[in-house]
Protein backbone atom coordinates (compact mmCIF):
# COMPACT_ATOMS: atom_id res chain seq x y z
CA UNK A 1 0.00 0.00 0.00
CA UNK A 2 3.01 2.26 1.12
CA UNK A 3 4.34 1.44 -2.63
CA UNK A 4 1.33 2.18 -4.28
CA UNK A 5 1.09 5.94 -2.60
CA UNK A 6 4.61 6.18 -3.23
CA UNK A 7 4.05 5.67 -7.15
CA UNK A 8 0.87 7.69 -7.06
CA UNK A 9 2.55 11.01 -5.29
CA UNK A 10 5.14 10.60 -8.10
CA UNK A 11 2.81 10.28 -10.57
CA UNK A 12 0.83 13.08 -9.36
CA UNK A 13 3.36 15.29 -9.01
CA UNK A 14 4.60 14.90 -12.12
CA UNK A 15 1.81 15.85 -13.56
CA UNK A 16 2.69 19.24 -12.22
CA UNK A 17 6.24 19.73 -12.85
CA UNK A 18 5.62 20.44 -16.39
CA UNK A 19 3.60 23.15 -17.78
CA UNK A 20 1.21 20.40 -19.06
CA UNK A 21 -1.40 20.40 -16.50
CA UNK A 22 -1.81 24.08 -16.20
CA UNK A 23 -2.47 24.18 -19.86
CA UNK A 24 -4.54 21.00 -19.84
CA UNK A 25 -6.65 22.29 -17.12
CA UNK A 26 -6.94 25.81 -18.64
CA UNK A 27 -7.74 24.31 -22.35
CA UNK A 28 -10.39 21.68 -20.40
CA UNK A 29 -12.24 24.50 -18.35
CA UNK A 30 -12.34 27.10 -21.36
CA UNK A 31 -13.76 24.36 -23.57
CA UNK A 32 -16.32 22.89 -21.26
CA UNK A 33 -17.34 26.21 -20.01
CA UNK A 34 -17.57 28.17 -23.51
CA UNK A 35 -19.56 25.01 -24.83
CA UNK A 36 -21.68 24.60 -21.76
CA UNK A 37 -22.68 28.46 -21.76
CA UNK A 38 -23.21 28.53 -25.44
CA UNK A 39 -26.34 26.99 -25.68
CA UNK A 40 -27.14 27.53 -21.96
CA UNK A 41 -28.34 31.54 -22.72
CA UNK A 42 -29.55 29.95 -25.95
CA UNK A 43 -32.31 27.40 -23.71
CA UNK A 44 -32.30 29.53 -20.29
CA UNK A 45 -32.90 27.08 -18.38
CA UNK A 46 -31.01 26.47 -15.22
CA UNK A 47 -29.81 23.30 -16.10
CA UNK A 48 -26.11 21.72 -16.39
CA UNK A 49 -27.66 18.78 -18.36
CA UNK A 50 -26.18 20.01 -21.47
CA UNK A 51 -22.64 20.13 -19.89
CA UNK A 52 -22.94 16.65 -18.96
CA UNK A 53 -23.85 15.66 -22.09
CA UNK A 54 -20.66 17.57 -23.80
CA UNK A 55 -18.61 16.00 -21.37
CA UNK A 56 -17.76 12.34 -22.12
CA UNK A 57 -17.05 14.29 -25.85
CA UNK A 58 -14.32 16.11 -24.23
CA UNK A 59 -12.84 12.87 -22.14
CA UNK A 60 -12.72 11.42 -25.05
CA UNK A 61 -9.52 13.38 -26.34
CA UNK A 62 -9.10 14.52 -22.90
CA UNK A 63 -8.63 11.39 -21.04
CA UNK A 64 -6.15 9.86 -23.44
CA UNK A 65 -3.93 12.74 -22.94
CA UNK A 66 -3.97 12.28 -19.47
CA UNK A 67 -3.01 8.42 -19.79
CA UNK A 68 -0.78 8.42 -23.22
CA UNK A 69 2.31 9.28 -21.26
CA UNK A 70 2.37 7.25 -17.93
CA UNK A 71 3.50 3.41 -19.43
CA UNK A 72 4.41 4.89 -23.23
CA UNK A 73 7.43 7.26 -21.39
CA UNK A 74 8.45 4.68 -18.75
CA UNK A 75 8.99 2.02 -21.53
CA UNK A 76 10.84 4.54 -24.02
CA UNK A 77 13.41 6.27 -21.27
CA UNK A 78 13.91 2.79 -19.87
CA UNK A 79 12.70 3.57 -16.44
CA UNK A 80 10.36 0.73 -16.39
CA UNK A 81 13.38 -1.03 -15.83
CA UNK A 82 14.18 1.09 -12.37
CA UNK A 83 10.88 0.83 -11.81
CA UNK A 84 9.55 -2.85 -12.21
CA UNK A 85 13.18 -4.14 -10.17
CA UNK A 86 12.36 -2.18 -7.09
CA UNK A 87 10.13 -4.35 -4.74
CA UNK A 88 6.77 -3.45 -6.34
CA UNK A 89 4.29 -6.03 -7.44
CA UNK A 90 3.38 -4.85 -10.90
CA UNK A 91 -0.58 -4.60 -9.51
CA UNK A 92 0.81 -1.95 -7.33
CA UNK A 93 2.83 -0.05 -9.66
CA UNK A 94 -0.45 -0.13 -12.37
CA UNK A 95 -2.61 1.20 -9.39
CA UNK A 96 -0.51 3.68 -8.44
CA UNK A 97 -0.60 4.96 -11.84
CA UNK A 98 -4.10 4.44 -12.33
CA UNK A 99 -5.19 6.63 -8.69
CA UNK A 100 -3.19 9.65 -9.83
CA UNK A 101 -4.57 10.10 -13.48
CA UNK A 102 -7.76 9.51 -11.53
CA UNK A 103 -7.29 11.98 -9.03
CA UNK A 104 -5.53 14.15 -11.62
CA UNK A 105 -9.03 13.82 -13.37
CA UNK A 106 -11.04 14.76 -9.90
CA UNK A 107 -9.50 17.91 -9.09
CA UNK A 108 -10.17 18.89 -13.03
CA UNK A 109 -13.88 17.90 -12.33
CA UNK A 110 -13.93 19.40 -9.42
CA UNK A 111 -12.67 23.06 -10.91
CA UNK A 112 -15.84 22.57 -13.32
CA UNK A 113 -18.09 22.95 -10.04
CA UNK A 114 -17.99 26.56 -10.71
CA UNK A 115 -19.77 26.29 -13.67
CA UNK A 116 -22.32 24.62 -11.05
CA UNK A 117 -22.03 27.90 -8.66
CA UNK A 118 -22.71 29.97 -11.86
CA UNK A 119 -25.97 28.07 -12.70
CA UNK A 120 -27.02 28.47 -9.10
CA UNK A 121 -26.84 31.77 -8.91
CA UNK A 122 -28.90 32.10 -11.92
CA UNK A 123 -31.34 30.25 -11.40
CA UNK A 124 -32.47 27.15 -9.22
CA UNK A 125 -31.19 24.13 -10.60
CA UNK A 126 -31.65 20.33 -9.58
CA UNK A 127 -29.17 19.70 -7.26
CA UNK A 128 -30.10 15.54 -7.66
CA UNK A 129 -29.28 15.82 -11.56
CA UNK A 130 -26.14 17.79 -10.80
CA UNK A 131 -24.64 15.20 -8.05
CA UNK A 132 -25.59 12.16 -10.71
CA UNK A 133 -24.42 14.06 -13.32
CA UNK A 134 -20.90 14.39 -11.57
CA UNK A 135 -21.20 10.57 -10.47
CA UNK A 136 -21.70 9.58 -14.13
CA UNK A 137 -18.79 11.75 -15.00
CA UNK A 138 -16.11 10.40 -12.34
CA UNK A 139 -17.50 6.91 -13.49
CA UNK A 140 -17.24 7.44 -16.74
CA UNK A 141 -14.13 9.25 -17.06
CA UNK A 142 -12.46 5.94 -14.31
CA UNK A 143 -13.22 3.87 -17.23
CA UNK A 144 -11.87 6.19 -19.68
CA UNK A 145 -9.19 6.39 -18.10
CA UNK A 146 -8.60 2.56 -17.35
CA UNK A 147 -8.46 2.06 -20.97
CA UNK A 148 -6.10 4.86 -21.78
CA UNK A 149 -3.49 3.89 -19.05
CA UNK A 150 -3.73 -0.25 -20.21
CA UNK A 151 -3.37 0.83 -23.71
CA UNK A 152 -0.04 3.27 -22.86
CA UNK A 153 1.34 0.09 -21.91
CA UNK A 154 0.95 -1.60 -25.31
CA UNK A 155 3.54 1.00 -27.00
CA UNK A 156 6.59 3.00 -26.63
CA UNK A 157 4.77 6.14 -28.51
CA UNK A 158 2.47 8.28 -26.49
CA UNK A 159 1.11 9.50 -29.72
CA UNK A 160 0.37 5.68 -31.10
CA UNK A 161 -1.19 5.15 -27.38
CA UNK A 162 -3.08 8.65 -28.08
CA UNK A 163 -4.33 7.50 -30.78
CA UNK A 164 -5.25 4.24 -30.26
CA UNK A 165 -6.80 5.37 -27.16
CA UNK A 166 -8.99 7.85 -28.42
CA UNK A 167 -10.23 5.08 -31.10
CA UNK A 168 -10.92 2.59 -29.00
CA UNK A 169 -12.46 5.02 -26.12
CA UNK A 170 -14.56 6.27 -29.18
CA UNK A 171 -16.05 2.57 -30.38
CA UNK A 172 -16.49 1.58 -26.93
CA UNK A 173 -18.84 4.82 -26.23
CA UNK A 174 -20.90 4.47 -29.07
CA UNK A 175 -21.52 0.95 -29.33
CA UNK A 176 -24.90 1.51 -27.05
CA UNK A 177 -25.92 4.33 -29.00
CA UNK A 178 -29.28 3.77 -30.87
CA UNK A 179 -27.67 4.70 -34.02
CA UNK A 180 -25.59 1.77 -33.82
CA UNK A 181 -27.99 -0.34 -32.38
CA UNK A 182 -30.05 -0.02 -35.58
CA UNK A 183 -27.45 -1.02 -37.81
CA UNK A 184 -27.15 -4.47 -35.89
CA UNK A 185 -28.61 -7.58 -36.21
CA UNK A 186 -31.61 -7.64 -33.32
CA UNK A 187 -30.02 -10.59 -31.39
CA UNK A 188 -26.67 -8.97 -30.90
CA UNK A 189 -28.55 -5.23 -29.94
CA UNK A 190 -28.76 -5.84 -26.36
CA UNK A 191 -25.20 -6.95 -25.98
CA UNK A 192 -24.09 -3.89 -27.77
CA UNK A 193 -26.63 -2.05 -25.50
CA UNK A 194 -25.22 -3.44 -22.21
CA UNK A 195 -21.55 -3.23 -23.27
CA UNK A 196 -21.48 0.49 -24.57
CA UNK A 197 -19.82 2.67 -22.37
CA UNK A 198 -22.08 5.94 -23.27
CA UNK A 199 -25.66 3.82 -22.89
CA UNK A 200 -25.20 3.58 -18.74
CA UNK A 201 -23.78 7.20 -18.54
CA UNK A 202 -27.21 8.68 -20.01
CA UNK A 203 -29.29 7.02 -17.16
CA UNK A 204 -26.53 8.35 -14.01
CA UNK A 205 -26.31 12.01 -15.84
CA UNK A 206 -30.06 11.88 -15.78
CA UNK A 207 -29.76 11.37 -11.90
CA UNK A 208 -31.20 8.14 -12.40
CA UNK A 209 -28.51 6.59 -9.89
CA UNK A 210 -28.49 2.63 -10.69
CA UNK A 211 -26.19 0.19 -8.71
CA UNK A 212 -25.95 -1.94 -12.01
CA UNK A 213 -24.52 0.62 -13.99
CA UNK A 214 -22.03 1.66 -11.02
CA UNK A 215 -21.27 -1.84 -11.23
CA UNK A 216 -20.73 -2.02 -14.68
CA UNK A 217 -18.46 0.88 -14.73
CA UNK A 218 -16.38 -0.53 -11.79
CA UNK A 219 -16.01 -4.19 -13.74
CA UNK A 220 -15.30 -1.96 -16.81
CA UNK A 221 -12.31 -0.17 -14.95
CA UNK A 222 -11.25 -3.59 -13.11
CA UNK A 223 -11.12 -5.43 -16.24
CA UNK A 224 -9.00 -2.91 -17.98
CA UNK A 225 -6.69 -2.81 -14.89
CA UNK A 226 -6.02 -6.50 -14.63
CA UNK A 227 -5.34 -6.34 -18.34
CA UNK A 228 -2.62 -3.82 -17.67
CA UNK A 229 -1.42 -6.09 -15.00
CA UNK A 230 -0.83 -8.89 -17.28
CA UNK A 231 0.07 -6.39 -20.14
CA UNK A 232 3.08 -5.41 -17.94
CA UNK A 233 3.70 -8.83 -16.95
CA UNK A 234 4.39 -10.65 -20.24
CA UNK A 235 7.88 -8.40 -20.86
CA UNK A 236 8.87 -11.00 -18.73
CA UNK B 1 25.35 -14.64 -2.21
CA UNK B 2 24.23 -15.56 -5.63
CA UNK B 3 24.08 -18.84 -6.84
CA UNK B 4 22.89 -19.12 -10.34
CA UNK B 5 22.51 -22.99 -11.61
CA UNK B 6 21.63 -23.72 -15.81
CA UNK B 7 19.66 -20.35 -16.33
CA UNK B 8 18.26 -20.33 -19.53
CA UNK B 9 16.49 -17.31 -21.55
CA UNK B 10 14.97 -17.34 -25.03
CA UNK B 11 13.29 -14.39 -26.72
CA UNK B 12 11.09 -16.00 -30.09
CA UNK B 13 14.32 -18.06 -31.99
CA UNK B 14 17.16 -16.79 -29.95
CA UNK B 15 18.85 -17.94 -27.00
CA UNK B 16 19.69 -14.77 -25.53
CA UNK B 17 20.84 -17.23 -22.44
CA UNK B 18 21.66 -20.91 -22.64
CA UNK B 19 22.40 -23.04 -19.57
CA UNK B 20 24.41 -20.53 -17.40
CA UNK B 21 25.46 -21.64 -14.11
CA UNK B 22 28.22 -19.62 -11.54
CA UNK B 23 28.20 -18.77 -8.30
CA UNK B 24 29.33 -15.68 -6.75
CA UNK B 25 30.42 -15.17 -3.06
CA UNK B 26 30.18 -12.39 -0.40
CA UNK B 27 31.96 -9.47 -1.13
CA UNK B 28 33.39 -10.80 -4.74
CA UNK B 29 33.51 -8.11 -8.05
CA UNK B 30 32.55 -9.77 -10.44
CA UNK B 31 33.02 -8.86 -14.41
CA UNK B 32 30.70 -9.62 -16.72
CA UNK B 33 32.40 -9.74 -20.18
CA UNK B 34 31.74 -9.95 -23.59
CA UNK B 35 30.23 -8.61 -26.94
CA UNK B 36 27.25 -6.91 -27.01
CA UNK B 37 24.51 -9.18 -27.58
CA UNK B 38 26.06 -11.60 -25.28
CA UNK B 39 23.45 -12.37 -23.12
CA UNK B 40 24.96 -9.98 -20.26
CA UNK B 41 22.19 -7.48 -19.73
CA UNK B 42 19.58 -10.45 -19.79
CA UNK B 43 21.30 -12.60 -17.44
CA UNK B 44 21.22 -9.29 -14.96
CA UNK B 45 17.59 -8.69 -15.74
CA UNK B 46 16.78 -12.22 -14.46
CA UNK B 47 19.04 -11.95 -11.31
CA UNK B 48 16.82 -8.50 -10.67
CA UNK B 49 13.84 -10.01 -11.88
CA UNK B 50 13.03 -7.87 -14.40
CA UNK B 51 12.59 -11.16 -16.87
CA UNK B 52 11.70 -14.71 -15.59
CA UNK B 53 14.41 -17.59 -16.57
CA UNK B 54 12.48 -19.95 -19.27
CA UNK B 55 14.48 -22.49 -17.44
CA UNK B 56 16.93 -22.72 -14.66
CA UNK B 57 16.93 -21.74 -10.83
CA UNK B 58 18.78 -18.98 -9.16
CA UNK B 59 19.29 -17.54 -5.85
CA UNK B 60 19.77 -14.25 -4.68
CA UNK B 61 20.68 -13.25 -0.92
CA UNK B 62 19.01 -16.95 -0.32
CA UNK B 63 16.02 -15.77 -2.13
CA UNK B 64 14.32 -17.43 -5.13
CA UNK B 65 14.39 -14.84 -8.18
CA UNK B 66 10.98 -16.31 -9.06
CA UNK B 67 9.46 -17.34 -5.99
CA UNK B 68 10.48 -14.86 -3.60
CA UNK B 69 10.93 -11.87 -6.45
CA UNK B 70 9.92 -9.12 -3.58
CA UNK B 71 12.73 -9.98 -1.09
CA UNK B 72 15.22 -10.24 -3.88
CA UNK B 73 14.80 -6.84 -4.69
CA UNK B 74 14.73 -5.73 -1.15
CA UNK B 75 18.47 -7.55 -1.30
CA UNK B 76 19.58 -6.18 -4.70
CA UNK B 77 20.76 -2.28 -5.82
CA UNK B 78 20.21 -2.62 -9.49
CA UNK B 79 21.13 0.25 -12.14
CA UNK B 80 19.89 -0.70 -15.45
CA UNK B 81 22.42 0.36 -18.40
CA UNK B 82 22.33 4.25 -19.52
CA UNK B 83 21.12 4.64 -16.17
CA UNK B 84 17.80 5.50 -16.61
CA UNK B 85 16.02 8.16 -14.75
CA UNK B 86 13.16 10.02 -14.16
CA UNK B 87 13.97 13.10 -16.08
CA UNK B 88 10.94 15.26 -14.65
CA UNK B 89 12.01 15.24 -11.20
CA UNK B 90 14.80 16.84 -8.71
CA UNK B 91 17.60 14.98 -7.84
CA UNK B 92 16.51 14.78 -4.17
CA UNK B 93 12.13 14.21 -4.89
CA UNK B 94 13.66 11.35 -6.56
CA UNK B 95 15.87 9.56 -4.51
CA UNK B 96 12.87 10.54 -1.84
CA UNK B 97 10.89 8.74 -4.06
CA UNK B 98 12.97 5.61 -4.18
CA UNK B 99 13.41 5.25 -0.79
CA UNK B 100 9.45 5.44 -0.42
CA UNK B 101 8.95 2.65 -3.15
CA UNK B 102 11.88 0.95 -1.06
CA UNK B 103 9.95 1.27 2.23
CA UNK B 104 12.40 3.50 4.48
CA UNK B 105 11.32 5.23 7.36
CA UNK B 106 10.38 8.75 7.06
CA UNK B 107 12.66 8.90 9.90
CA UNK B 108 16.02 7.64 7.99
CA UNK B 109 15.30 9.19 4.94
CA UNK B 110 16.68 12.66 5.40
CA UNK B 111 19.86 11.22 6.73
CA UNK B 112 20.08 8.83 3.70
CA UNK B 113 19.49 10.83 1.09
CA UNK B 114 22.24 12.87 2.69
CA UNK B 115 24.50 10.36 2.97
CA UNK B 116 23.93 9.09 -0.96
CA UNK B 117 24.65 13.01 -1.65
CA UNK B 118 27.85 12.37 0.04
CA UNK B 119 28.92 9.50 -1.12
CA UNK B 120 27.99 9.93 -4.67
CA UNK B 121 29.58 13.48 -5.16
CA UNK B 122 25.51 15.04 -5.63
CA UNK B 123 26.45 18.65 -3.34
CA UNK B 124 26.67 20.81 -6.95
CA UNK B 125 23.74 19.29 -8.04
CA UNK B 126 21.00 18.60 -5.12
CA UNK B 127 18.22 20.65 -6.44
CA UNK B 128 18.35 20.40 -10.29
CA UNK B 129 15.93 18.23 -12.59
CA UNK B 130 17.49 14.93 -13.23
CA UNK B 131 16.90 15.80 -16.80
CA UNK B 132 19.22 18.79 -17.05
CA UNK B 133 22.60 16.72 -16.00
CA UNK B 134 25.56 15.49 -17.58
CA UNK B 135 25.72 12.07 -18.14
CA UNK B 136 28.55 11.66 -15.22
CA UNK B 137 25.84 13.18 -13.14
CA UNK B 138 23.01 11.08 -14.49
CA UNK B 139 25.09 7.79 -13.97
CA UNK B 140 25.85 9.52 -10.35
CA UNK B 141 22.62 9.51 -9.22
CA UNK B 142 21.87 6.37 -10.36
CA UNK B 143 24.24 4.62 -8.22
CA UNK B 144 22.89 6.94 -5.40
CA UNK B 145 19.46 5.21 -6.34
CA UNK B 146 20.64 1.76 -5.99
CA UNK B 147 22.67 2.41 -2.74
CA UNK B 148 20.36 4.17 -0.87
CA UNK B 149 18.75 1.10 0.85
CA UNK B 150 22.20 0.08 1.94
CA UNK B 151 22.24 -3.27 -0.41
CA UNK B 152 24.23 -6.29 0.07
CA UNK B 153 24.27 -6.41 -4.17
CA UNK B 154 25.01 -4.42 -6.57
CA UNK B 155 24.01 -5.04 -10.22
CA UNK B 156 25.56 -2.63 -12.65
CA UNK B 157 24.73 -3.02 -15.73
CA UNK B 158 27.63 -1.14 -18.20
CA UNK B 159 27.96 2.01 -15.61
CA UNK B 160 30.73 3.86 -17.28
CA UNK B 161 29.44 3.68 -21.04
CA UNK B 162 28.52 6.84 -22.60
CA UNK B 163 30.93 8.67 -20.02
CA UNK B 164 34.07 10.77 -20.69
CA UNK B 165 37.64 9.24 -19.35
CA UNK B 166 37.66 11.36 -16.67
CA UNK B 167 34.28 10.37 -15.37
CA UNK B 168 35.07 6.97 -16.07
CA UNK B 169 37.84 7.04 -13.26
CA UNK B 170 35.96 8.79 -11.20
CA UNK B 171 32.68 6.33 -11.65
CA UNK B 172 35.07 3.48 -11.36
CA UNK B 173 37.15 5.10 -8.38
CA UNK B 174 33.18 5.45 -6.53
CA UNK B 175 32.37 1.74 -7.67
CA UNK B 176 35.50 0.35 -6.20
CA UNK B 177 34.72 2.59 -2.78
CA UNK B 178 31.24 1.32 -2.38
CA UNK B 179 32.20 -2.46 -3.55
CA UNK B 180 34.50 -2.82 -0.46
CA UNK B 181 31.92 -3.94 1.56
CA UNK B 182 29.23 -5.64 -1.08
CA UNK B 183 29.12 -8.15 -3.63
CA UNK B 184 28.83 -7.01 -6.89
CA UNK B 185 28.51 -7.88 -10.01
CA UNK B 186 29.05 -5.60 -12.96
CA UNK B 187 28.92 -6.18 -16.83
CA UNK B 188 30.96 -4.30 -19.01
CA UNK B 189 32.89 -4.31 -22.83
CA UNK B 190 35.46 -2.20 -21.70
CA UNK B 191 38.26 -5.19 -20.86
CA UNK B 192 40.56 -1.97 -18.45
CA UNK B 193 37.60 -1.81 -16.47
CA UNK B 194 37.59 -5.61 -15.50
CA UNK B 195 41.01 -5.47 -14.69
CA UNK B 196 40.87 -2.54 -12.50
CA UNK B 197 37.56 -3.24 -10.86
CA UNK B 198 36.76 -7.16 -10.94
CA UNK B 199 38.25 -9.54 -8.31
CA UNK B 200 36.87 -11.88 -10.88
CA UNK B 201 35.96 -12.45 -14.63
CA UNK B 202 33.02 -14.40 -16.45
CA UNK B 203 33.52 -14.03 -20.39
CA UNK B 204 29.49 -14.78 -21.90
CA UNK B 205 29.40 -15.21 -25.60
CA UNK B 206 26.48 -16.10 -27.05
CA UNK B 207 24.84 -16.82 -24.32
CA UNK B 208 26.95 -18.93 -22.70
CA UNK B 209 29.71 -18.68 -20.14
CA UNK B 210 33.11 -18.86 -22.45
CA UNK B 211 35.40 -18.70 -19.40
CA UNK B 212 35.61 -17.47 -15.92
CA UNK B 213 38.43 -16.82 -13.41
CA UNK B 214 40.54 -14.39 -11.54
CA UNK B 215 42.05 -12.35 -14.63
CA UNK B 216 45.73 -14.04 -13.59
CA UNK B 217 43.70 -17.42 -14.04
CA UNK B 218 42.59 -16.60 -17.28
CA UNK B 219 45.94 -15.67 -18.74
CA UNK B 220 47.09 -19.35 -18.37
CA UNK B 221 43.36 -20.40 -19.10
CA UNK B 222 43.97 -19.36 -22.83
CA UNK B 223 47.35 -21.06 -22.98
CA UNK B 224 49.08 -17.49 -23.65
CA UNK B 225 52.46 -17.10 -24.94
CA UNK B 226 54.72 -13.96 -24.07
CA UNK B 227 55.71 -12.37 -26.96
CA UNK B 228 59.32 -10.87 -27.13
CA UNK B 229 60.52 -8.16 -29.21
CA UNK B 230 64.56 -7.70 -30.24
CA UNK B 231 65.96 -5.88 -32.77
CA UNK B 232 69.74 -6.82 -33.06
CA UNK B 233 72.60 -5.83 -35.23
CA UNK B 234 74.95 -8.48 -36.25
CA UNK B 235 77.43 -9.13 -38.75
CA UNK B 236 77.10 -13.09 -38.78
CA UNK B 237 73.78 -14.35 -40.41
CA UNK B 238 72.82 -16.91 -38.18
CA UNK B 239 71.30 -14.79 -35.63
CA UNK B 240 67.54 -16.62 -36.34
CA UNK B 241 69.12 -20.51 -35.27
CA UNK B 242 71.01 -19.02 -32.69
CA UNK B 243 68.03 -17.26 -30.92
CA UNK B 244 66.00 -20.10 -31.58
CA UNK B 245 68.47 -22.51 -29.35
CA UNK B 246 67.60 -20.86 -26.80
CA UNK B 247 65.99 -23.26 -24.34
CA UNK B 248 61.98 -22.57 -24.35
CA UNK B 249 61.66 -20.34 -27.58
CA UNK B 250 59.16 -21.94 -29.38
CA UNK B 251 59.22 -18.96 -32.48
CA UNK B 252 61.12 -17.21 -34.09
CA UNK B 253 59.90 -14.87 -36.57
CA UNK B 254 61.58 -11.93 -38.55
CA UNK B 255 59.08 -9.05 -38.73
CA UNK B 256 60.89 -6.02 -40.11
CA UNK B 257 64.07 -4.00 -41.26
CA UNK B 258 64.86 -0.93 -39.30
CA UNK B 259 66.98 1.36 -39.79
CA UNK B 260 70.96 1.18 -39.36
CA UNK B 261 71.02 -2.44 -39.64
CA UNK B 262 68.78 -3.52 -37.17
CA UNK B 263 66.63 -6.60 -37.71
CA UNK B 264 63.83 -7.10 -35.47
CA UNK B 265 62.58 -10.40 -34.22
CA UNK B 266 59.51 -11.92 -32.59
CA UNK B 267 60.29 -14.44 -29.98
CA UNK B 268 57.48 -16.46 -28.98
CA UNK B 269 57.88 -18.45 -25.49
CA UNK B 270 55.76 -19.18 -22.51
CA UNK B 271 58.90 -17.71 -19.85
CA UNK B 272 59.11 -14.63 -21.29
CA UNK B 273 61.14 -13.47 -18.34
CA UNK B 274 63.55 -15.70 -18.82
CA UNK B 275 63.72 -16.01 -22.54
CA UNK B 276 64.62 -12.00 -22.31
CA UNK B 277 67.82 -12.62 -20.23
CA UNK B 278 68.91 -15.29 -22.09
CA UNK B 279 69.09 -13.18 -25.59
CA UNK B 280 70.99 -10.14 -23.79
CA UNK B 281 73.42 -13.22 -22.77
CA UNK B 282 73.44 -14.50 -26.41
CA UNK B 283 73.90 -10.98 -27.79
CA UNK B 284 76.92 -10.37 -25.22
CA UNK B 285 78.43 -14.01 -26.51
CA UNK B 286 78.07 -13.14 -30.52
CA UNK B 287 79.28 -9.38 -30.01
CA UNK B 288 75.22 -8.28 -31.33
CA UNK B 289 74.17 -4.84 -30.63
CA UNK B 290 70.87 -4.53 -29.05
CA UNK B 291 68.61 -1.41 -29.23
CA UNK B 292 65.32 -2.59 -27.95
CA UNK B 293 64.32 -5.62 -26.16
CA UNK B 294 60.79 -5.92 -24.51
CA UNK B 295 58.02 -8.54 -23.74
CA UNK B 296 54.33 -8.10 -24.26
CA UNK B 297 52.17 -10.22 -21.76
CA UNK B 298 48.98 -11.36 -23.77
CA UNK B 299 46.36 -8.73 -22.29
CA UNK B 300 43.06 -9.84 -21.26
CA UNK B 301 42.36 -7.99 -24.90
CA UNK B 302 43.74 -11.25 -26.24
CA UNK B 303 42.65 -13.50 -24.30
CA UNK B 304 38.72 -11.84 -24.75
CA UNK B 305 39.39 -11.92 -28.57
CA UNK B 306 40.37 -15.50 -28.19
CA UNK B 307 38.06 -17.05 -26.23
CA UNK B 308 34.81 -15.09 -28.05
CA UNK B 309 36.20 -15.69 -31.84
CA UNK B 310 36.92 -18.96 -31.33
CA UNK B 311 33.94 -20.72 -30.76
CA UNK B 312 32.30 -18.83 -34.03
CA UNK B 313 34.94 -20.40 -36.22
CA UNK B 314 34.95 -24.06 -34.68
Amino acid sequence: MSRTLAIFKREFASYFNSPIAYIYVTVFLGLAGWLFFKGFFLVGEASMRSFFGILPWLFLFFVPAITMRLWAEERKVGTMELLMTLPVTDTEAVMGKFLASFTFLLVSLALSLVLAVVVSALGDPDPGEIFGGYLGAVLIGAAFLAIGLFLSSLTENQIVAFIISVVTIFVLFILGDDFVLMGVPNWIAPVFSFLGLGAHYDSVSRGVIDTRDIIYYLSVVGFFLYLNVKSIESRK
Amino acid sequence: MISVKSLTKTFGRTVAVNNISFEVSKGEVLGFLGPNGAGKTTTMRMLTCYLIPDSGTATVAGCDIVEDSLEVRKHVGYLPENAPLYLDMDVVSYLEFVADVRGIPSSEKAGRIRRMVETCGLESVVGRYVGELSKGFKQRVGLAQTLIHDPEILILDEPTTGLDPSQIIEIRQLIKEIGKERTVILSTHILPEVEATCSRVLIINEGEIAASGTPEELHSVAGGEDSIYVAIKADDEGVPEKLSRISGVTAVKKVGDLDDGYIRFLLKSKDGARVGEEVFRAAVENGWTINELHRETLSLEDIFLKLTTKEKSA
